[in-house]
């Protein structure tokens, strides 16, 4: 047992709500958020880019497995991240609402009443005002007021001495709190938009149909309340992929220009069908769903024909470009190949050059200008009946043998657009022409006006709360008779909340001038 | 002028500004040679303020053909020239000269001795901008849009105010160790709140680059507001502890010295965020080739 008295359960709550709210632990857990966000910027997140998660893995094996114990491959949705964010919403939460009902009070109560030494505040003034005549007090404190303009004003009278208080720039708090509040605003928005938007991308050849159902996404993501009927019934059919590249000077092969054209239409099939050109920056709007263009590539198209002289496999394979010269990586997957099933694996080269008799031939230019494409053929189960999804880019060669040549190396195909070459057993492949694709992103994020709006609100209240100056100032004017000679003395005295520069005596100095009736200079 | 001859004359200018503002820094830096010496000898004090002339002046005239060298490249690549990293160092110190030189005439005193340090630290940017440099050309497909002007034009000017926000605040802790030290630096208490004032101008535009601008960018590119790309998580680190920062001058405890680390704190997250995640992190905002 500790010797000291132990908190009740209710006392201890209060203490942790106390800490929680504190401004030191505001800004621990604001400088805390930075920190535990860094992680997810410097390894590859699965949100992101699930590909460059799977190449980190491999690249770091040792590593990987913890990262995954941690969630450091999706930091911004881990347990740490979230922990951080939460505790300091509650600390938000838990800071404006009080102040909130502070404010409130404060614009109704009256100004503070004046203090009784002047001369202990930071700006102060004290004079006559009689010239030949003796000034009435009222007609100073009204001089006053009317210099300070829109400030709260508060004016009481006792035994002959006349007191002023003025209180400006309330609006700095309430700022301040608008800020605060945008921000729990935004993520508000932030959330409900995670929580019923969605966004998926599909691979669309040249020539080919998508209609925005589920089965037709490569991939798709969505939040919790998302639901799958609510995808909004479209169709398009992509007529031709344009991409433009620098043809000459330092930034030859830079992208310059890509767009996607074709036809489109509401409901799943038929309706009215109408031109769309979807380019980046300019999305293909459908409802609140848009259609973006994220990326475009070459799809070869492929002839193989079987040893029986049947045409069992016959269509365009997107291959994945890998660098900015469109040097591409892809499979063919021909499972209905008799006796055995066929798969090859190569690259592909929009404008292939040699580097050298026995090189492998490299891309000089993002452009289909000299296209290539070299395969490695495999033979056996493609172990795509076991009604497992398998991916379109992977050949899973656990059950294929790769065909070599007598000498042990591998053989390769060769081809250039509608070349023929045969394979060993009797089977042959042509790359009969070539297509391009379109990589589309479909997405909805409903509410985005949401935090949006919220933010602007933020910046507004930022903008409030670091320009006006919260700042009280005292007038008290009485008549004095001392010396045998009656006068009127002013004192003038302000304080300002916040830190401050030459301001403040400078207010002092106008607020006297105006008192004693002189312009300004 | 052709585009090639209006590319190659903003090379030359660009080259001819960093040796000017190279010599404004020397100028700069003999001035506080001179006035360190003999703080009461009046002849000291005399060279020491023709060197201070001196440096302004020049630093007026690298200002003048920096601002011609910015010009002609855009001229030249039919665009706004800001759509690298080249381009953004260059006009980032462009804009960063045309606030001190700005300030020096709004505030005097209480801002020229930063002189040096203006100078030297865009000496030092627009020499390390040639390490990247790029020829003057079109751009790729996802910078064609009115908001490369808007979004980056903002994070630029932000930029600018966090540096000489930064410059302000390594004054305020020299000039804390030794209050009576450093006689033309102003008083811990005016630089403290001659950093806040930066600051405070500064953030709020970062707040419309980072988390207005590029997200409603960002919808219309990519089809999502906010992805945490690299650059947009190095962002939001930096609007978090700017954010600190403004906390901590409120905050017991953390006024003063915490307030101007936490200051330097965030500038060095927006150099990494410029410099690191364009170099060596990448993602979506890889444009610095």
């Amino acid at each position: 047992m500790s010797s000291a008295p132990a908190l009740s359960r209710r006392e201890f709550a209060r203490w942790i709500w106390r800490q929680l709210t504190s401004m030191r632990t505001a800004l621990l857990l604001l400088l805390l958020l930075a920190l535990v966000a860094i992680p997810g910027s410097l390894v590859p997140q699965l949100s992101v880019d699930a590909r460059a998660v799977e190449a980190y893995r491999m690249a770091h094996p040792g590593l990987a497995p913890w990262f995954d114990r941690l969630g450091v491959f999706h930091t911004y949705t881990s347990v740490w991240f979230s922990a951080v964010y939460l505790l300091l919403m509650t600390s938000l939460v838990g800071c404006f609402v009080p102040r909130s009902l502070d404010y409130v009070r404060a614009l109704r109560a009256r100004p503070p009443k004046a203090p009784k030494n002047f001369d202990r505040l930071a700006a102060f003034d004290r004079f006559d005002v009689d010239g030949d005549a003796p000034v009435d007090v009222m007609a100073i404190i009204e001089r006053a007021q009317r210099e300070l303009g829109r400030a709260r004003v508060d004016v009481v009278e006792r035994d002959g001495v006349v007191e002023l208080s003025a209180e400006s720039g309330q609006l700095r708090e309430f700022g301040n709190l608008l800020f605060h509040v945008a921000v729990v605003g935004v993520l508000i928005g932030v959330a409900v938009g995670a929580l019923f938007g969605y966004r998926g991308s599909a691979i669309v050849t040249e020539g080919d149909d998508f209609s925005n159902v589920l089965t037709q996404y490569d991939d798709f993501a969505s939040g919790a309340l998302f639901a799958p009927e609510s995808l909004p019934p479209f169709a398009l059919h992509l007529d031709a992929v344009d991409a433009r590249f620098q043809l000459t000077g330092p930034q030859r092969g830079a992208p310059r220009y890509f767009a996607a054209r074709g036809t489109w239409s509401t409901g799943t099939s038929g309706g009215h069908e109408k031109p769309f050109k979807i380019r980046v920056n300019h999305p293909l709007k459908v409802g609140r769903t848009s259609v973006f263009l994220i990326g475009q590539g070459y799809a070869p198209v492929f002839k193989v024909t079987d040893a029986h002289g049947t045409v069992v496999f016959e269509d365009a394979v997107p291959f994945l470009p890998a660098d900015g010269t469109y040097t591409s990586s892809g499979v063919v997957k021909v499972p209905d190949a008799r006796p055995q099933g066929l798969g090859f694996q190569g690259f592909f080269l929009p404008t292939a050059i040699s580097t050298g008799k026995h090189e492998a031939p490299v891309s000089a230019f993002p452009a289909a200008a000299n296209p290539f494409v070299g395969l490695f053929v495999f033979r056996g189960d493609l172990g795509m009946n076991g009604g497992r999804p398998q991916s379109v880019f992977v050949l899973d060669k656990s059950r294929m043998k790769q065909i070599k040549l007598g000498d042990g190396t591998p053989f390769r195909v060769s081809l250039t657009p509608r070349q023929i070459a045969d394979l060993p057993g009797g089977d042959e492949i042509q790359f009969v022409g070539l297509r391009q694709y379109a990589r589309l992103q479909i997405s909805s994020t409903p509410l985005a006006a949401v935090p949006l709006g919220a933010i602007w609100l933020g910046v507004l209240g930022l903008v409030i709360s670091l320009s006006v100056r919260p700042r009280r100032t005292w007038v008290r004017a009485k008549r004095s008779s001392a010396d045998g000679r009656s006068r009127t003395v002013v004192e003038i005295a302000a304080l300002d909340r916040v830190r401050s520069g030459s301001g403040l005596t400078d207010h002092v100095r106008r607020l006297a001038r105006a008192i004693k009736g002189e312009e300004d200079e | 002028m052709t585009a090639e001859s209006l590319a190659q004359a903003s090379n030359y200018l660009i080259a001819a500004a960093t040796v000017i503002l190279a010599l404004a820094f020397v100028a700069h830096v003999a001035e506080w040679a001179l006035s360190k010496r003999v703080a009461g000898d009046s002849d000291r004090a005399t060279s020491s303020e023709i060197a201070a002339g001196i440096g302004r002046s020049v630093t007026t005239l690298a200002w003048g053909i920096l601002l011609a060298s910015v010009v002609s490249r855009g001229l030249a690549a039919h665009r706004v020239p800001w759509g690298n990293m080249y381009e953004f160092g260059c006009a980032g110190v462009l804009l960063l000269l045309t606030a001190y030189l700005v300030l020096v005439r709004r505030w005097g005193s209480t801002i020229d001795w930063a002189g040096a340090a203006v100078t030297g630290f865009g000496t030092t940017v627009l020499g390390a901008s040639m390490l990247v440099y790029v020829p003057a050309g079109p751009l790729v497909p996802a910078l064609h849009s009115y908001w490369l002007v808007i979004h980056v034009f903002a994070a630029m000017l932000a930029g600018s105010g966090f540096t000489l926000g930064a410059i302000l605040s390594i004054a305020h802790l020299l000039k804390m160790r030794n209050e009576d030290s450093l006689v033309r630096l102003p008083s811990t208490a005016r630089l403290d709140e001659l950093a806040f004032r930066v600051n405070a101008f500064a953030f709020p535009i970062w707040t419309f680059a980072a988390l207005i601008a590029g997200p409603i960018w960002a919808q219309h590119a990519w089809g999502r507001y906010w992805g945490w790309d690299p650059k947009e998580v190095w962002a939001f680190i930096t609007w978090v502890v700017y954010a600190g920062y403004l906390h901590a001058r409120a905050t017991a405890g953390w006024k003063g010295r915490a307030a101007a680390i936490l200051c330097l704190l965030g500038f060095a997250t927006f150099l990494f965020n410029f410099i690191g995640v364009n170099l060596f992190v990448g993602g979506l905002h890889s444009y610095a080739k």
